[in-house]
């Protein structure tokens, strides 16, 4: 999987992404790249696009024009479903959680494991226990929250708990990329620590995770590449070996002309 | 209780509760169990006012009286649990029964294929709501009320007003109403049918992926579409199901009345989401137990018998439902409310 000047060809790909929302234009011709096994951040203003840009990645949302490769092929995802079909798994910034659901419920939600033999093949029966002892396996494996029992409604877990669930959902089921929408948003500073080492786990696996954020800290911590989105644009990729927390919030703001800054792409 | 990680001393203490907070919690996780206890507490008082409650003849006629709007209330549950209402229920239900019962009387079907048709019109009535509610993304308070209305003046232009009576209605068609002996006690075929479809489900609603997702999708839509739900088909595939409850329902309704008229069942609509209510689940989706919409149906048929057994006038009645109604609305408010 080498491209032609020895650098790996990306796995995810995207051209000319434009996406808008009535008279807002969301993404203005948005460009990203994703390569094997690192982490790459996605930085840039409240609005600039990076939501909606991963989720158009993500199969949420269909761009309105644009294209999208994955390990070189072009891909039309119009639904959810068909990215997570190719091993992509997102953590929404808003979670995506149904909080009246219980944790094991919430982790199986659209791909419910159902009894072996003629209970699940005729009866459709679900197998609760399998579904419960798994997910509890994961969220034992990252480590992440306390957490009393599998079986509680999701709403009565704390926001850090909450975001650890999604986390640990994506996590399991991701084989390709993993996605994280402001993973850390609404986790205290021992609860990041632990999001940062899952990312660092998740990469020591080999999976590439591209993860937005507004924490410069974090985002110099884990990250191999630091995409800078601004008015629905990619204005510039850097590093963290050559750029410095602050050069990358002056891009960001536009203080910075991006053709100042030499590319890492 | 499956611990996952050990809970240190300071965050025992930061989840200690109190009484109430404590059943506020089990109230949270089990949904049916205020219904139950409302249940067992109101016959308990009817029956020390009037022993002639506990009478088999009279427990077997509060199943009868039950058993419709019962029934019925298993569709709107599925509804209410996706965030919606229906609105059409006793429509869908009378004109079903009146295809069902004119197609023989009228125009000599044979009772099974009238009872067919019958199930495949509610069905379809159902798909109609549905279609309108995911295709042209109206709320179903104004859809079902639009097809309420469609459908009881389809009733009425298809029959001319003409009740249906019972000499000319096949014996298939009146077979729910037949009754049982165990015992003492009479169970018309039509009550074990509705008790059948409340067992076959609960099994579907809670052991099959379609049953979780409509939790899913009334709980919070985005998220269910985000996890890989087809939101659409499955709220279509809910409306038909709801449809194809109601048809069952019409058949139970021509075997409890022995006829089928144009003008029957016009509490249904009310009476049924009022048992939906009452049993636990919430208004705003994603939460209840289709058991607790059989307790709701027995609670309002209980006080209805004990109050008039106890002599009490019926208008009574009518104000103790609907204080029961608001209790469990604010009780639903109350649970929702739990946080860590
Ligand atoms: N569902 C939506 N409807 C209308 N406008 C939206 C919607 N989602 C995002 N936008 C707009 O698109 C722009 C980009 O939003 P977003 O991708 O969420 O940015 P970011 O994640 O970088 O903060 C913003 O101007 C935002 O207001
Ligand atoms: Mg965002």
């Amino acid at each position: 999987m080498t491209g032609t000047m020895g650098t790996p060809s990306p796995i995810i790909e995207a051209r000319g992404l434009i996406k808008t929302y009535g008279s807002v234009v969301a993404l203005d011709g948005a460009d990203f790249e994703l390569y094997p096994g690192e982490v790459l951040a996605v930085i840039g203003d409240n609005g600039a696009g990076k939501s909606t840009l991963i989720k158009c990645l993500s199969g949420a949302l269909v761009p309105d024009e644009g294209e999208i490769r994955v390990e070189g092929q072009p891909v039309h995802f119009r639904r959810p479903q068909d990215a997570r079909a190719v091993g992509i798994e997102t953590v929404y910034q808003s979670l995506a959680v149904a909080p009246a659901l219980d944790i094991a419920s919430n982790m199986y939600l659209g791909r419910e494991l159902r009894r072996p033999g003629v209970l699940g093949s005729v009866f459709r029966m679900l197998d609760h226990g399998a579904m419960q002892r798994h997910a509890r396996e994961q969220l034992q494996h990252l480590g992440i929250g306390t957490i009393q029992s599998i079986t509680q409604a999701v709403e009565t877990l704390s926001g850090g708990q909450r975001q650890a669930v999604a986390v640990a959902r994506a996590a399991a089921f991701g084989s390709k990329v993993i996605i994280l929408d402001e993973p850390t948003a609404a986790l205290g500073v021992k609860e990041s620590a632990q999001v940062l080492k899952l990312i660092r786990d998740l990469r020591d696996r080999g999976l590439p995770v591209i993860l937005i954020s507004h924490n410069m800290p974090h985002v110099f911590e884990v990250s191999d590449r630091v995409h800078i989105q601004r008015l629905g644009r990619r204005v510039a990729v850097v590093t963290p070996a050559t750029h410095t927390a602050s050069d990358a919030v002056a891009i960001m703001t536009g203080a910075l002309d991006a053709a100042g800054a030499t590319s890492a792409a | 209780m499956t611990s996952v990680t050990t809970i240190d001393p300071a965050e025992r203490f930061l989840r200690r509760q109190t009484p109430i907070q404590r059943v506020h919690h089990v109230l949270h996780a089990y949904p049916a169990i205020s219904p139950l206890i409302v249940l067992v507490a109101a016959s308990v008082v009817f029956g020390l006012v009037n022993p002639r409650f506990f009478m088999p003849e009279n427990l077997s006629l509060i199943g009868q009286q039950v058993a419709v709007v019962g029934a019925l209330a298993i569709g709107q549950t599925i509804i209410i649990l996706t965030a919606g209402i229906d609105l059409s229920v006793g429509a869908v239900m009378v004109f079903t029964a009146m295809i069902m019962a004119s197609s023989v009387a009228s125009f000599g079907l044979p009772a099974p294929a009238a009872l067919a048709l019958g199930v495949v019109v509610g069905t379809a009535a159902g798909g109609i709501n549905g279609l309108l509610v995911t295709r042209l993304r109206l709320p179903p308070f104004i859809v079902t009320l639009g097809t309420l209305n469609v459908f009881v003046a389809l009733t009425l232009l298809y029959s001319g007003g003409q009740t249906v009576q019972s000499q000319d209605i096949p014996d298939l068609l009146l077979w729910p109403g037949q009754a049982i002996d165990f015992g003492s006690f009479k169970i018309t075929t039509g009550v074990i049918m509705m008790l059948l479809m409340y067992a076959v489900g609960s099994y579907v609603l809670r052991n099959t992926a379609w049953g979780r997702h409509i939790y899913a999708v009334g709980d919070d839509i985005e998220a269910a579409r985000l996890a890989g739900i087809s939101v659409s088909r499955l709220l279509l595939s809910g409306y038909m199901v709801a449809g194809f409850v109601y048809a069952i329902t019409a058949w139970i309704m021509i075997g409890r009345v022995g006829a089928a008229s144009p003008n029957a069942a016009t509490d249904a609509n009310l009476d049924s989401i009022t048992a939906v209510v009452i049993g636990g689940t919430s208004l705003f989706g994603g939460r209840g137990l289709l058991i607790g919409s059989l307790l709701g149906a027995l609670i309002v048929g209980v006080f209805r018998n004990g109050l008039a057994l106890a002599g009490v006038d019926v208008l009574w009645q009518t104000l103790v439902v609907g204080v029961l109604v608001i209790v469990a609305v604010a009780t639903d408010q109350w649970i929702r409310r739990v946080r860590a």
